[in-house]
């Protein structure tokens, strides 16, 4: 993703899925309004992904967890 | 040469040329990316586009070199941590005073910008506005599409949201106030609220004689000549096939000349008996004439949207340009007399702007 310095993996903290995006938004500050809206919540059509299993703003993360940011198949 | 700058569902076209000799194709932007408004600044020749990502949401982004690198633009947010997000972007306007700008979104919301477009603010007073809660949205949401300021006067605006009317501030957006008299919602019951459901479609003004201001309602075209307080109704028994239609276009030389596209109401929504015919008054909305000669005119039901139709130039220069969303684009250079073709095969068009 261009506005997280072109770098499709990270190294980020943060206990939630929310807080390792927040996180993201901190070091890349292009990302802030892209995967999370003003409201903290993931945009409608981006799909968050916890070691694989889907997940949402609140779900844990734990060290070493991958999350994965993917856009949704939707479209036309 | 004219630059038409084109927003599609599929990305941002520049066009150039001239209406006698044809128009090339010398930029696109955003590929894939819906493009609900895009602009040239005329002050510092930057362009503007409202690009709402089906993904990543509504942004704003501008250039010098539409072919080149695009920057984004900050502060296009509602309150952080609150109820609502922003849905769309509509409409980008250069303001009177050097360096603002304004642009509109949906849920209803206007934004400036005092630094050329690279930062940009909410305006709170029509946010926290207290009859917000009863704001009804259209059929594209609740758009704020037009955005008319009043030449020479930076601190008198006029915006219109779809359906919650005409708005005014004479103190820089400090304050609004509503101006909808005269507005025959016919989609609602008589004794329903009047000022409640208004689907204002586009909105402009005769910058020569800033109080004349002309309406393409959703069924009814209107003229008011005191600011936009108050509205007559110049669609009915005036010649206009239909009085539906989203866009209208002002000859900035001639308060009493302006542009309509009339479509089927309400539920098609195409030119009226497949025949493209733009309307134009030149009395002020008394009567309406079709200038059609050179658009497509057997089996052609195409859909104009609102911010679809725009001009440059203006009196006996007067240049006219709109596009439709089965992607072709029209051209005229004497003020809708003959029309040429711009474009074909573009993706659906959003937005047209000339310049």
């Amino acid at each position: 993703m261009k506005q997280a310095g072109g770098k499709a993996e990270h190294a980020l903290g943060g206990a939630t899925v929310a807080e390792v995006l927040r996180a993201l938004a901190a070091e890349h500050p292009a990302v802030e309004g892209w995967i999370l809206d003003e409201r903290g919540r993931l945009r409608e059509h981006v799909n968050v992904f916890v070691n694989g299993e889907q997940a949402e703003e609140e779900t844990a993360v734990a060290e070493r967890d991958r999350v994965e940011v993917i856009p949704a198949i939707s479209g036309g | 040469m004219t630059e038409v700058v084109v927003g599609t569902k599929k990305g941002l076209f520049v066009l150039e040329g001239d209406p006698a000799s044809g128009f090339e194709v010398t930029a696109r932007a955003f590929a894939g990316e819906p493009v609900e408004c895009a602009v040239r600044d005329p002050r510092s020749g930057r362009i503007f586009a409202g690009m709402t990502s089906p993904f990543y949401g509504p942004k704003i982004f501008y250039t010098d070199d539409p072919a080149g690198e695009w920057e984004q633009s900050s502060g296009l947010a509602l309150p952080a941590g609150g109820e609502n997000a922003l849905k769309r972007m509509w409409v980008i306007v250069p303001g009177v005073e050097e360096a603002t700008l304004y642009a509109g979104g949906d849920p209803g919301v206007l934004f400036t910008s005092r630094d050329g477009g690279a930062t940009w603010e909410l305006n709170q007073a029509l946010w926290e506005h207290p009859t917000r809660d009863r704001w009804q949205p259209g059929g594209g949401g609740l758009c704020l599409h037009s955005i008319v300021p009043w030449p020479g006067e930076p601190d008198r605006l006029t915006i219109a949201i779809s359906a919650a009317g005409v708005w005014h501030t004479e103190d820089g957006g400090a304050s609004w106030e509503r101006g909808n008299d005269g507005l025959v919602p016919r989609y609602v019951p008589e004794e329903a609220d009047e000022e409640i459901g208004l689907c204002v479609h586009r909105l402009d003004r005769a910058p020569k004689q800033p109080a004349r201001m002309f309406m393409q309602f959703h069924g009814g075209v209107y003229r008011s000549d005191d600011a936009g307080r108050s509205w007559s109704d110049v669609g009915t028994d005036t010649g206009l096939p239909s009085d539906f239609g989203f866009p209208l276009v002002v000859d900035p030389a001639d308060p009493d000349s302006a542009y309509v596209i009339p479509l089927n109401a309400d539920m098609d929504r195409v030119t009226p008996e497949g025949r493209v015919r733009v309307y134009e008054t030149r009395d002020a909305g008394a009567s309406w004439a079709p200038r059609g000669d050179g658009l497509p005119d057997e089996h052609a039901y195409l859909t104009i949207l609102r911010r679809a139709f725009d001009r440059s130039g203006e009196g006996d220069g007067l240049e006219l340009y709109f596009g439709a969303t089965s992607g072709e684009v029209f051209a005229s250079d004497d003020a809708g007399a003959t029309w040429s073709t711009a474009a074909l095969r573009l993706p659906p068009v959003y937005s047209v702007t000339a310049s």
